[in-house]
Formats: structure tokens, C-alpha cells, sequence
């Protein structure tokens, strides 16, 4: 009765009418050993929309096409739906230029092209500042760019609740700090960084900025002009999109004075033996046939999410969220990781006595589909004294029910385990 | 599940919670660390052969309730064992787990882990300790310091 009372209330807020959402979202009628499918791992990847799914089929039925090359119908009109991705791509992160968003295979490949690409220009002694809380994939690709130019890899540690420690960070900050990478929205703590003030202390020092999108571009509006980010990275597989397809955005003037990432078709202007020259941006890092149908699809994504309104579905996964959180709070033996103050769509959480990987087989056989381990964040769980966490990830398309049936899950967990 | 009920039979849930032969052993002359890097289970067996019989073997580490009880197990069947009758179960224990085995062999205790043949993600787990005492056996590692 109290959960019910709590759902419409929220349902008066006047947000989204997740019932009809829901059929959007074929996979979401499926089930999970007999059981109708409660999928909490969004954080891992998001389901797609019918329009996103039919996006990608229409392609290749279509219209499939090599584009930027032939004079032929077909490329034309698969040239001009990629293009038009690029812009959609634009208009959702609100970049200055559609020449400054460079489709990739995903947020992993961006920061590895910035990491190759502009890290060319680091020399022994420089530093690059990371913080605890990121992604193996925002650490290990400057931990590499570390190794071939001797720069030193520098970490923000952060606080019980999973905050960057802002008077540390900024004392980390130095004459030699060059690149400052870190994530909008923590994958395994659920922190939202401050990233415009991250960002204005970095380049108070001189250096440039990178932000890891990956989990914030589904659940916070993002305008990266008004972050003054330097590159901003994500992927679309997490953002109701195809997986392989991904964005780098990059300040134009930083991108046109970086060199190639990867050599090949598309990125050059002309090629001799006696030395080739390179396309203009973002053609000169988007090397060989790129990912169409993920581009478009990506773009049918973005539509999508635009037509519910990311302010709205933020909305609905910020009451999920609390609501969750006070179960949690009110479930004995579980302590959350992850408190942070500013917080988005994560609840990650260990139970006292249980490893993570039983809670998750537990809760699988229930049709719950949660993530447990270490969310390729292992510093983070090394910070938090746990080796795995079991983390519940809200999309648009969850429910107050989910979150019931997560819970309920739990109970099960401990039968178990009695 | 009957399937979640065969892989968390009493046994399996109480090894993991009270794993036997849990902690370091300062006599040791094998040892070996097993980790799985995808979910962060970590141990570290303990073992001290004497003519060629494994007169004591113990772990430390931490891991899920399946290769906490694994490991627990394992070190109590193998107690008296040659290091080749070790190998031999280990070869019997991936074979029912995996369901590649001819003709089941009885294995005792260990049977209870059969459950885990219904759920191929955490085989891995089950396996962990046993692919660290191949390991401990082959001597991967340095003998430890008796000292």
C-alpha cells in the first residue's frame, strides 16, 4: 500500500508514463526463468528502443552504403544520414561544431585516441591527474601513455561517501599537470562530479580536460560548452543505443592540432610515397569505414531519448533512486557504496556476510538482472575495503515495482543464507 | 530453483561461511595464489608435502560463497593425497562441473558442488582454488620460506 501510495504520487508529479514507455522496449516482455525480467544492470549497457532496433534493420534494407565515397544514390543517402547523426550528436551535447564530434567505437576508444593522440605531446615529468573513483578505461590508457612518455599518473582521492576531495585535487594540480581525466557520473558509486569547477581548476593550471560521458549522457542534460570541458567521451550502447559506436567531442582548435590516431581511408586528403596529408576534422580521426547503422542508430537513440525529455526521465530516475536508497537504508546488514551528495541512477551496495556474486546468482534466479563485481573500478573498491559490490542501475523504462522486486530478491538472498 | 537450491546446499553455504582449514600455515612448502580477475576472488593455498603425500593444506583469501566452500573442500579431501592422485581429482572435479566427464566418478563431499554444472558463470569460481593447487604442485611458485 505504501509503495503504491509512493508511485502515484510520483506518477502526480507529472512525469513519464513509464507503462507506455515500457512497450517501447521489446526485450522488456521477455522472462527470465519463467519469471517476467526485472533488468537493473543499465549502468552495463540499456535496452533499446523498437525505433533504435528498426533504425539499424531500415539501414542496411534501405540504404546500406559506403558513404563519403561513390557517386551513387545509395552513398549519397547513407552519407547523408551519418552526417545527420553527427549533427543530432551535436545538438545533444550542445558543441560548438559538428566538426568537433568524431563518431568512435565507443567512450574506451576515445579516451585511447586522446591518450595516443594528444599525449604525443607529453614529455618526462609531465602528469596527468586522474581520481579514484574512475573506470578502468580512464586509467589504464594514461597508465600506457605514462609508460611510453614518462609522464607520471597522479590520483584525486575521495571521500567515505565516494566525493572527489576537491582542496586535495586542486593541490594535485601543478606547473606540470597537462591532461585531467575524469568521469561525469561514477559507474560504480553513482557520484556526480562537479565538473564545471573540476574543469575551471584544471585549466586554471594550464591543463587540458577530458570527461568519461559514459553514464552521464543517459540520465543528466549535458551542454558541454557550458562545462568548457576540453574532450568529452561517451558511448552509445549505455544510452539506448547499438553497442561499437561511441563520440569523442573535442574542442575544434585542440583536435585540428592533434595528429592522426589510426592511418587509413577517409582520414587522408592525398596519398603519395612521397608523404600523404591528412583530411580535415573530424574526418582525419575517423580512419576506414566507420560504424553507419551504429551512427544512425545512435542518432535514432538520441531522438528517442529527446521525445520523452532527458529532464523528465532524470526526474523519474531520481525518485527510483531515493526511493531504492531508502529501502536500502532500511534493509539490515546492507551498506551502500557510494553517498555522494550529488547522485544519479546508481545504488551500489554490499551485504553483510554475502559476496556479491552469490547475491547476483540469487537475484537471477528471481528474473533480476543486477551487476556484481568490481565494475571495472578496482581502486574505487579498494578505497571502500569491498571486493565486489551488487549495483542496481535505473533507466527510463524502471519501475517502483523493479525496485520491489530487487528488494524482495534481496529477502530471497538471505533465506539462502540463513 | 531446485537448480539455486542444488548449488547453495547447506554445505556449500556453511563451508563458505566457516571455511575449514582457513589461514595461513607457516610450515609450508608449496604455495600458490589463485585470482580471478574478473570478479576479484582471491586466495592463497598453503601446502606441506612430505614424500611426495600433501600432509596439510590450507588457504586464505576472499571470495564468493562458492569458491570460499570450493576451497574449503578441496583442502579437506586433500589430506593424504599424492601429488598425482591431487591431479587426478582435480581432472574429475572440472569433469562434473563442466558435465564432460565419461563415467561420473564418486567424489565424495565434493559432490555437493555438482549444483554448479547449472550455472556455467561460476564454475570459475568453483575452479579457482583447484587451478591454484595445479599450480602449488607444479611448483609456478618459489617453495615458501619455512622461516
Amino acid at each position: 500500500m505504501k509503495n503504491e501510495a509512493r508511485w502515484q504520487q510520483s506518477s502526480l508529479l507529472g512525469e513519464l508514463d513509464v507503462a507506455r514507455l515500457r512497450r517501447d522496449f521489446p526485450i522488456l516482455e521477455r522472462s527470465v526463468h519463467d519469471l517476467p525480467l526485472v533488468y537493473l544492470d543499465n549502468a552495463a549497457t540499456s535496452q533499446k528502443p523498437r525505433s533504435v532496433i528498426e533504425c539499424e534493420a531500415q539501414y542496411y534494407a534501405g540504404f546500406n552504403a559506403n558513404v563519403h565515397r561513390g557517386a551513387h544514390r545509395l552513398s549519397e543517402e547513407a552519407t547523408a544520414a551519418f552526417e545527420a547523426a553527427r549533427d543530432t550528436v551535436r545538438d545533444f551535447i550542445h558543441a560548438r561544431q559538428r566538426e568537433e564530434i568524431v563518431f568512435v567505437r565507443g567512450a574506451t576508444e576515445a579516451i585511447n585516441l586522446v591518450a595516443t593522440s594528444y599525449g604525443q605531446r607529453l614529455a618526462p615529468g609531465d602528469e596527468i591527474l586522474v581520481t579514484e573513483m574512475e573506470h578502468h578505461s580512464n586509467i589504464v590508457p594514461w597508465q600506457l601513455l605514462c609508460q611510453r612518455s614518462g609522464a607520471v599518473l597522479r590520483v584525486a582521492p575521495i571521500d567515505d561517501y565516494g566525493q572527489v576531495m576537491l582542496s586535495t585535487y586542486e593541490r594535485l594540480l601543478g606547473p606540470r599537470t597537462r591532461i585531467v581525466a575524469f568521469t561525469h557520473l561514477s559507474n560504480a558509486l553513482g557520484t556526480i562530479n562537479p565538473v564545471r569547477q573540476m574543469t575551471e581548476l584544471a585549466h586554471a593550471h594550464g591543463a587540458v580536460v577530458l570527461v568519461d560521458g559514459a553514464q552521464a549522457v543517459p540520465h543528466l542534460h549535458v551542454d558541454v560548452q557550458a562545462l568548457d570541458c576540453d574532450f568529452y567521451v561517451f558511448s552509445g550502447h549505455k544510452l539506448y543505443g547499438p553497442t561499437g559506436i561511441g563520440v569523442l567531442y573535442g574542442k575544434a582548435v585542440l583536435l585540428a592540432a592533434m595528429p592522426p590516431y589510426q592511418g587509413g581511408g577517409d582520414m587522408i586528403r592525398q596519398v603519395s610515397f612521397a608523404g600523404t596529408s591528412y583530411n580535415e576534422l573530424p574526418y582525419k580521426f575517423e580512419a576506414g569505414t566507420p560504424h553507419v547503422a551504429g551512427a544512425i542508430a545512435l542518432a535514432a537513440a538520441i531522438d528517442y531519448l529527446g521525445r520523452v525529455g532527458v529532464d523528465a526521465v532524470a526526474a523519474h530516475e531520481r525518485a527510483l533512486l531515493d526511493y531504492a536508497t531508502e529501502r536500502a537504508r532500511a534493509t539490515p546488514g546492507l551498506r551502500i557504496v557510494g553517498t555522494a551528495r550529488q547522485k544519479a541512477c546508481i545504488l551500489s551496495f554490499v551485504l553483510e556476510g554475502i559476496h556479491a556474486h552469490d547475491v547476483g546468482t540469487i537475484l537471477d534466479s528471481e528474473g533480476i538482472a543486477v551487476r556484481s563485481g568490481h565494475h571495472c573500478a578496482m581502486p574505487t573498491m579498494e578505497r571502500f575495503g569491498v571486493p565486489a559490490t551488487v549495483r542496481a542501475s535505473f533507466a527510463l523504462y524502471n519501475t517502483h515495482d523493479d525496485v520491489d522486486a530487487l528488494f524482495a530478491g534481496l529477502n530471497k538472498v538471505r533465506q539462502v543464507f540463513r | 530453483m531446485s537448480a539455486l537450491r542444488d548449488l547453495y546446499q547447506e554445505v556449500i553455504v556453511d563451508h563458505g561461511r566457516r571455511p575449514r582449514n582457513f589461514g595461513r600455515m607457516a610450515q609450508a612448502t608449496r604455495r600458490a595464489e589463485g585470482y580471478n580477475p574478473l570478479c576479484g576472488d582471491r586466495l592463497t593455498l598453503y601446502l606441506r608435502l612430505a614424500d611426495d603425500v600433501i600432509v596439510e593444506a590450507s588457504f586464505e583469501g576472499a571470495g564468493c560463497a562458492i569458491s570460499t566452500a570450493s576451497a574449503s573442500l578441496m583442502t579437506e579431501a586433500l589430506k593424504g593425497m599424492t601429488a598425482a592422485q591431487a591431479e587426478i581429482l582435480f581432472t574429475n572435479f572440472h569433469a562434473m562441473l563442466t558435465g564432460n566427464g565419461t563415467a561420473p566418478v564418486p567424489l565424495g563431499k565434493l559432490e555437493t558442488l555438482a549444483g554448479v554444472r547449472e550455472f556455467p558463470a561460476r564454475v570459475k569460481c568453483a575452479t579457482l582454488a583447484w587451478h591454484t593447487l595445479h599450480a602449488a604442485l607444479h611448483g609456478a611458485d618459489e617453495p615458501v620460506s619455512t622461516e
